[in-house]
């Protein structure tokens, strides 16, 4: 073997999957001087890829999941180590069959076949299950086992043969080296290598990794088991890898996977057992290998009698052979950790990836670090994502001890978190509180999403329940009434939550014009709301600026997008400190104050001049309330007249109770993030990044384009300036739901987010760039008396009056257009906020 | 037919075995336990036997309360009771063993009848003692053999065979008798599913092991230097065969 070189681009560490997908496509962008990395020899060292089960269920209910899976299954194929075999996934309860209807709808969303089958059709797909004790299924025809060994040798060698790429094997890292935050060299055993950037992809040793640099991989190993049980005849008569389907037996958390003449018994059943990654024995201690660690018996008993029941006829006379605990990575929010690590500049992050969405998470981290960005949108994968908080060792275990057993579970698209609750509170939280907040989790903030002292509200205001369990859960006919109270009165939110940066210094208003794409150039005391796009002119963020001086701006972003955000901005900040940043986020807290009676409120205790000639909208001041200090900011995400109250922190107790003193008089409401989130911002159709809002639509097709765009360059202008001369491939529209009878249980039914808007006869539809329609928000209109979706429409749909449907939990219910585009659904003039 | 099986909880590391700081032990932080392949053999050698004659498979052990998981274990395979020595975790050297394991199968023999047969590994995977086996023998007035790779029982006898480098021994052994077995005798079997339930729900009768004075004391455990390994290429491709060839019949495989 070669010595390791003294230079290079890029060194990879890690010959797993994952590694070995990044330098393949690194190599096909035309990456070269690639020098991998991998401490367990070739082709197998030891990592997870080893002892993967290596299957690909694709259909998954959050989209960049479902897409990544989608590209790495193709790409598997094309390399032919893809073995389609079909799954299903079985229900013993009457709410996992409910489950695998709103599975329809994600399958549906993204062009995944699947069906829903009988017990006696399942019996007839696997033989020797016993079908007495199911209610039925849904079967995934596209279901397939990979080889991910042999991927990963094709992924090099296609490298290899482009001279792209150097693989070390048996070469251990020692430390690595980094110069003013950013990265300089790896430090092995075998010598030293200087490098221009560095990827991690070491699996479960990525935290470890990424520490020798001063970085941060908040993920932890985690124990998988399975057990081999075999010979089973039927199995061995097959003569086939794999002849029947692979089951999921969705309520005991396990699955059943031929692998020849055996078959694999998997759960995520059993109590989370977690390592560190300092402590996983070496390959040399390893029995079998560092990642298949001693099978403890006692968690997997139960399950054993699980799987007795499923398939008694195979599984009584077959013995285990072989049994271990598997090591797997797992984050705090179940998704994949991906991008520059916000520590050290150039150090790459690709770890917490599973086998079925190896390749094509691969794929978006050599697409990210080659354009500035991939062309699928990591939102959710984007290490950027967490606060320090969620950092640390304690947080994520915690997160990860609660989620491990719903890998399999029922998961509602509003479910909270039950641990590490309390760890980010308002300064005014004892008040809140004391009004009966529910909490839910925004950026690690406790937020009232409503709050039970309004519960006389549903009565005075009428407001009609739920009738279905899962679409009332973790909701409250409490947030509409709180809108409509909001709408006549007064109501106080809290935004603590609100993630604010300063950008001062000589150049921050070119800068931000660069970030931008709408002209922040604006007298002092304005404000701008914008977009920040990627280089393709997808969205990157949507965000406000108040300009608070000359060389002074003021960037309040959303606390679920704060950390993202923070990480855009630093790594786009000028070599020449022109542009000095500071995270003001801590320093204050804010208070939404919104309402017909707001200017009354908030005018009876201060006699600074709020009218609307002296303190017009859009506009921002500072205002004392006696010797509190804070400055107001005229603008509404819940479309009603009113002020986002900034004040320090230290203060935020005294303003809430003279705000809420005051406000007695005006009959004011404590109003939570259901409708600040939800009810208010979707009548006035505002968009919402992660949601409306991400890098594969543009500003045209979103309807936030502007008649004019801005002299200055900015980051996506040439995509956003092109994307302005074509028709939109899809335009943003708002949806009512027009019947929420369901043809099936006679009930009402409320849409949750993300399910397929169709034609009337529920044919999929699709845009001529391949995107599909589905919801992007679901949420009520309490003002219009309608259920409102916003879902992206093709040109032949995005049509006012159009009737179409929404295929929720497997049905079909009829809604109209009411909106193409921006326009609010609600007081479409924005008379009030502007009054 | 009364059978019995002595075994011994062991690690089971990898190619590396590393110590306790105090070189009293080998750290077991990260490894299962098991027990020798002798013994896996030598309950398989006494399921089968039972199968074939009828009767009962105890094992018995002398060791922590862990050790309950390998008793657990050759249930799952098969053996009908299981018998616990609970010590206080440290390695007892084989005289105090030896003493106690006979003292108990006294005690079982004195209650439920003789064993017929008691079968022991070779030798433990861990010290290696070669002792315990025998010296139970000596202890309970029976005969016995060692490095059995092959048995029988008939008419009241049980006929080891012994391989040597170039024959084969064969022993007769009035019954009652104690054999010690070699890896190799037999493919051990695995737990099935049901089998693995049955022994979770098995009773371990459990009771202190006597306290016996041995005469054998550890002073330490010496790591011995890691042995280098060398990689030789023999060749590449088809041209390789005759080297593969000639590696083969030096190993006596062809």
């Amino acid at each position: 073997m070669s010595d390791l070189p003294a230079n290079a681009r890029v060194v990879v560490i890690g010959a797993g999957i994952v590694g070995n997908s990044v330098v393949g496509h690194l190599a096909d962008l035309g990456w070269r001087e690639i020098v991998q990395i991998d401490k367990g020899p070739l082709p197998n060292p030891g990592g997870s890829t080893g002892h993967a089960s290596n299957f690909i269920f694709p259909v998954d209910h959050n989209k960049e999941m479902a897409m990544l899976t989608l590209d790495s299954q193709r790409q598997y194929e094309d390399m032919g180590v893809n073995v389609t075999c079909g799954g299903i996934e079985v229900a013993r309860t009457p709410e996992r069959m409910e489950e695998l209807r709103r599975r329809m709808s994600s399958a549906k969303n993204w062009d995944m076949e699947a069906h829903l089958v009988s017990p006696a059709e399942i019996k007839e797909l696997v033989p020797f299950i016993n079908e007495q004790i199911l209610l039925g299924g849904a079967y995934y025809p596209t279901v397939s086992a990979v080889d991910s060994l042999r991927a990963g040798t094709i992924f090099r060698e296609r490298a290899q043969g482009l001279g792209a790429l150097q693989t070390f094997a048996n070469t251990e890292i020692l430390g690595i080296e980094t110069h003013r935050g950013r990265v300089k060299a790896v430090v092995t055993d075998r010598g030293r290598i200087e490098a221009e950037f560095i990827v991690i992809a070491c699996g479960v040793w990525s935290p470890r990794i990424a520490r020798m640099a001063g970085a941060t991989i908040p993920l932890t190993p985690a124990v998988h088991q399975m057990i081999d049980v075999g010979p089973i005849p039927i199995l061995q008569e097959s003569g086939k890898e794999l002849a029947f389907p692979i089951v999921r037996d969705m309520d005991t958390y396990m699955y059943e996977r031929q692998t020849a003449g055996s078959m694999e018994v998997g759960s995520y059943a059993h109590r989370p057992i977690f390592h560190s990654p300092d402590e996983i024995p070496s390959l040399a201690e390893a029995r079998l290998s560092p990642t298949e660690l001693p099978f403890t018996a006692d968690d997997f008993d139960d399950q054993l009698e699980d799987a007795l029941e499923l398939m008694p006829e195979i599984l009584s006379g077959a013995e285990i052979k072989y049994a271990v605990n598997g090591l797997l990575s797992l984050t705090p929010d179940a998704m994949p950790l991906i991008g520059e690590t916000v520590e050290v500049r150039n150090l790459w992050s690709a770890a917490a990836i599973w086998i079925k969405e190896g390749p094509g998470t691969g794929r978006a981290v050599a697409e990210w670090m080659t354009h500035g960005y991939p062309d699928l949108d990591p939102h959710a994968s984007d290490i950027a994502r967490f606060y320090p908080y969620a950092r640390t060792e304690r947080h994520v275990r915690a997160r990860c001890a609660e989620h491990f057993n719903k890998t399999y579970g029922i998961v509602h698209p509003r479910e909270q978190w039950a641990s590490e609750r309390n760890k980010r509170m308002s300064p005014f939280h004892a008040r809140t509180q004391a009004l009966g907040a529910v909490y839910f989790e925004a950026g690690g903030w406790e937020r009232p999403h409503w709050y039970e002292s309004n519960a006389p509200l549903v009565g005075e205001y009428a407001v009609e329940d739920r009738p279905h369990e899962w679409d009332r859960r973790w909701w409250s006919p409490i947030q509409n009434a709180e809108h409509l109270a909001m709408r006549e009165r007064v109501g106080m939110v809290d935004l603590s939550p609100f993630v604010i940066f300063d950008f001062t210094g000589p150049g921050a208003a070119n800068y931000l014009q660069r970030m931008t794409v709408n002209n922040v150039d604006v007298a002092v005391g304005r404000s701008v709301y914008t977009p920040l796009l990627t280089e393709s002119g997808g969205f990157k963020a949507d965000l406000t600026i108040m300009r608070l001086d000359d060389e002074h701006f003021r960037v309040i972003t959303g606390a679920f997008d704060g950390p993202r955000d923070r990480h855009w901005f630093r790594t786009h900040l000028p070599e020449d400190a022109s542009v000095h940043f500071e995270d003001l986020t801590s320093a204050f807290v804010t208070i939404g104050v919104w309402g017909p009676k707001a200017r009354d409120l908030v005018q009876s205790i201060t006699d600074h001049d709020l009218s609307n000639e002296a303190f017009p909208y859009g506009s921002t001041q500072p205002v004392d309330f006696g010797s509190i200090n804070a400055r107001l900011f005229r603008i509404s995400y819940v479309g009603d007249l009113g002020w986002e109250i900034y004040v320090p922190s230290e203060q935020g107790m005294p303003m809430w109770d003279r705000l809420w003193e005051a406000g007695q008089a005006f009959g004011v409401v404590p109003v939570g993030a259901g409708v600040y989130g939800t009810t208010g911002r979707i009548e006035k159709g505002y968009r919402l990044m992660g949601a409306e809002l991400e890098s594969e639509y543009n500003p045209v097709e979103a309807g936030l384009a502007r008649p004019r765009v801005k002299d200055a360059e900015f980051i996506g202008k040439d995509a956003y300036l092109k994307a302005r001369q074509e028709e939109p491939a899809a335009t943003l529209c708002t949806l009512t739901v027009e019947d929420h009878i369901s043809p099936r249980d006679g009930i009402k039914r409320y849409p949750t987010g993300r399910e397929p808007i169709t034609t009337p006869s529920g044919s999929r539809i699709v845009d001529r760039k391949g995107r599909p329609s589905y919801v992007t928000t679901a949420g009520a209109g309490p003002s219009t008396g309608k259920f409102l979706l916003m879902s992206y429409l093709p040109p032949e749909h995005a049509v006012e009056g159009t009737d179409l449907a929404v295929m929720y939990m497997n049905e079909l219910y009829p809604v109209k257009v009411a909106v193409v585009g921006s326009t609010p659904f609600f007081d479409p003039k924005d008379e009030r906020m502007k009054a | 037919m009364r059978l019995l099986v002595c075994v011994k909880r062991v690690p089971a590391p990898g190619a590396r075995i590393n110590l306790t700081e105090d070189a009293q032990a080998i750290d077991a932080r990260h490894l299962s336990f098991t027990v020798s392949p002798h013994e896996e053999c030598a309950v398989e050698e006494a399921i089968r036997l039972k199968e074939i004659h009828g009767g009962s498979v105890t094992v018995m052990t002398l060791g922590p309360a862990e050790a309950e998981e390998q008793l657990r274990y050759a249930v799952s395979v098969g053996a009908d009771q299981a018998a616990l020595l609970v010590t206080n975790g440290s390695d007892w050297d084989p005289q105090a063993t030896a003493a106690a394991l006979a003292a108990r199968i006294a005690e079982a023999e004195a209650a439920d009848g003789v064993f017929d047969l008691i079968l022991v590994g070779n030798e433990s995977a861990d010290s290696g003692g070669y002792q315990v086996g025998v010296r139970v023998a000596h202890t309970l007035g029976r005969p016995i053999v060692g490095g059995i790779k092959g048995l029988a029982i008939e008419d009241g006898f049980v006929s080891a065979r012994r391989e040597t480098g170039s024959a084969v021994e064969v022993y007769r052994l009035p019954l009652p008798a104690m054999v010690a077995v070699k890896e190799g005798i037999n493919l051990p079997r695995y737990p099935t599913l049901p089998g693995r339930l049955k022994a979770k729900k098995a009773e371990v009768a459990s009771a202190p092991a006597s306290a016996n004075p041995g005469g054998l004391v550890m002073n330490r455990l010496l790591t011995p230097a890691e042995q280098k390994t060398t990689t030789t290429i023999l060749g590449r491709g088809p041209e390789a065969a005759p080297a593969v060839v000639d590696l083969f019949e030096e190993l006596g495989l062809l």
